[in-house]
């Protein structure tokens, strides 16, 4: 490493955590506004969070899902797009997982558990890649006819839940017919905690290494710098886009499988729980790298996992958490604004 | 017996179209102001809950109705500011600190609101537009929020004032070309985050109407996504005040149309007709775009136009 990626790389630690510091001094004054001691709310979050294996369990469970609703955003803007429709590629891949998992019942449970995962990731693919391709063919904006494309899929996504779908068995929260207990996707070994998180760990690995580590990734980048640039090389752009698109799309229909096969049992509006508008923020705050997407998501994951912590013992309400994230994310987006600024990472050269 | 039969469906339709476009209106006025600047605020939503529960409170308080709605404007005033300012800095995505403000917004409201889960607030009282029908059915659905007409004299004054004022012209200016607003001596992120923050307090007073007129109660459920649909709704408007007008309607009728058709026996693809605005709108983009030009009136620094 020479000295100027040191620099860098001490500041893309340095930053985000200075940032994190800081927001916790601004939520500790919100807390101590209350006449809460702000060190015994962040002492609790602390052992909601990861204190025990429990909330260990707790936590990483609910990282699962995040990690492959992050790589929805951070794929798509490896080619410089800005995909904020997760959220409705999670709904459908679910859908997709509860509907094979429910006809393919009675085959063997790995067999059904792959076809699950493949029809989900399919169905995300395909629909984060609609808004890939009418990027590049049509030039609609991604972001609006993402963010349009998940209204849609909600509302599909009820439609059939409530009508064709429904098992008439949910009376109360219309589902569709559960995919059976033997179907459940297992824990990981050794871990009170389902695959779920162990498939968005190695989708992150293997996306850093496509990334990082291959031409095609290379590639990947180059369209993001430059479109131009790209199309003057010779390369394939609307194939690199569609894959970008694609893959991320598969990675947040893979996340609606795992809430429907290693949570929920079936589909059901349960589903639609805000966790594609949460991988936002944390592609964001990874920067777009899939290596820091993990770390990222469990730390969320964890201030969420104390929320009851925090209620049962100090009777605060379970929104504190959300405050919380809230104002970390804010100071974090802001602190982007001082990267290359500081002298301290540019060594003279 | 009085019943006007199936006409109870249009006019359960109108009626609930007027009930349920005021919060559409205000913030879809609100993301227009900040978007006509060359901004976007994904965050309305967390402003409109924050503003639903600020008004309730107020008005629980003071037991002035009024003061809540201004209260309420003026906590989505604050927040808005807040996006304003985080986004003039350099190199910060606007999409971004929108979401976390959504975030940010929910979660103060559902903080600090739980107080005033339980006891009642003064609500806004109702203009009675119907008071001329024999009809009971008439003069319920008829009964207008006062807020709905205060949103239609905006919708008009902020078309006319984007078209003929100063104030307006300026804004139009550095939502096109921050480089010809900065060559005429505009300072360009001060418009902005002002137009943002005036997007705020339309929302905040969105969200008032929600809890201080219909459904007029504060829960954690209270808004149903309204802040988020506001960004389709002002690209299904085109950018044009009176048009966000005829669109909240739009949006406020199809909501409306589900229970309406239900309470007559017809319950099916209830969800695909709340779904046909975003569909009609994803149709018009895709109509109106190619790789080579946008979309007719879209504000030429917005982000999601490059």
């Amino acid at each position: 490493m020479t000295r100027q990626e040191r620099g860098a790389a001490a500041e893309a630690v340095v930053l985000p955590v200075a940032a994190l510091a800081a927001a916790m001094v601004l939520f500790g004054l919100f807390v101590a506004a209350l006449n809460q001691n702000p060190l015994e709310v962040y002492a609790l979050i602390y052992r909601g969070a990861f204190a025990s294996a429990f909330s260990w369990q707790n936590t990483l469970v609910r990282a699962a899902p995040l990690i492959l609703t992050a790589l929805c955003v951070a794929l798509p803007a490896q080619v410089g797009l800005m995909m904020i429709g997760g959220e409705g590629a999670l709904v459908l891949g679910g859908l997709a997982a509860a509907v094979i998992g429910h006809f393919l019942g009675g085959a063997a449970p790995l067999a059904v558990e792959l076809a699950m995962a493949a029809g989900a990731m399919a169905v995300g693919a395909a629909w984060i890649g609609l808004a890939g391709a009418l990027r590049h063919y049509r030039g609609v904006n991604e972001t609006i006819s993402s963010l349009l494309l998940t209204y849609i899929a909600i509302a599909v996504f009820n439609h059939l839940v409530e009508g064709l779908l429904r098992d008439p068995a949910s009376l109360n929260k219309p589902s569709t017919m559960p995919i059976g207990e033997a179907n459940m996707l297992g824990h990981l070994p050794g871990l009170d905690v389902h695959w779920g998180l162990g498939f968005g760990v190695i989708f992150c690995v293997a996306m850093y290494v496509l990334v990082a580590r291959t031409t095609v990734g290379f590639a990947l980048r180059i369209v993001g710098g430059s479109g131009r640039a790209a199309r003057l090389a010779g390369l394939p752009v609307g194939g690199l886009v569609l894959a970008a698109c694609g893959l991320g799309g598969a990675a947040a229909g893979l996340a609606g499988m795992v809430e429907v096969a290693a949570v929920h049992g079936t589909a059901n509006a349960s589903l639609i729980a805000g966790y594609g508008y949460g991988g936002i923020l944390i592609a964001f705050i990874a920067r777009q790298q899939p290596l820091a997407i993990v770390p990222v998501a469990v730390l969320v994951g964890g201030i969420s996992a104390s929320g009851g912590m925090l209620q049962r013992r100090l009777d605060l309400p379970d929104a504190t958490v959300l405050v919380l994230q809230g104002v970390a994310f804010m100071v974090i987006l802001a602190s982007e604004a001082l990267y290359g600024r500081l002298k301290i990472f540019r060594p003279a050269a | 017996m009085t019943g006007i039969g199936w006409w109870g469906v249009p006019l359960a339709v109108l009626a609930g179209a007027i009930r349920l476009s005021t919060p559409f209106l205000f913030v879809s006025l609100g993301e227009c102001i900040t978007e006509k600047s060359g901004r976007i605020n994904l965050g309305l939503e967390g402003i409109l809950v924050m503003g639903a529960m600020v008004g309730y409170a107020v008005s629980y308080r003071t037991g002035d109705p009024w003061v809540g709605v201004f209260a309420a404007g003026g906590a989505g005033f604050a927040l808005g500011l807040m996006h304003g300012l985080v986004c003039s800095l350099p190199r910060v995505n606007d999409i971004a600190v929108g979401i976390g403000l959504m975030l940010l917004g929910t979660g103060l409201a559902f903080f600090l609101g739980k107080p005033y889960v339980q006891p009642e607030a003064s609500m806004l009282p109702s203009l009675p537009l119907g008071a001329w029908s024999t009809f009971p059915q008439v003069r319920t659905a008829l009964g207008v929020n006062p807020l709905f007409v205060i949103g239609l004299a905006l919708a008009l004054g902020l078309g006319w004032a984007f078209r003929h004022t100063r104030w307006g012209l300026v804004t139009r200016m550095v939502g096109d070309s921050s480089d010809a607003a900065r060559a005429m001596g505009y300072r360009v992120p001060a418009v902005r985050t002002l137009a943002t923050a005036l997007g705020g307090f339309l929302a905040g007073v969105g969200g008032s109407s929600l809890s201080l007129y219909y459904p007029g109660s504060w829960t954690e459920g209270l808004s149903s996504g309204q802040g988020l649909m506001a960004v389709a709704l002002v690209i299904f408007a085109r950018w044009d005040p009176l048009r966000c007008f005829y669109a909240a309607l739009l949006f406020g009728g199809a909501s409306a149309l589900g229970p309406a058709l239900q309470s007559i026996g017809v319950s099916g693809g209830y969800y695909l007709f709340n779904a046909a605005p975003y569909v009609v709108t994803l149709g018009i983009m895709i109509a109106t775009c190619s790789p080579r030009r946008t979309l007719a009136g879209a504000p030429g620094e917005l982000s999601i136009n490059r």
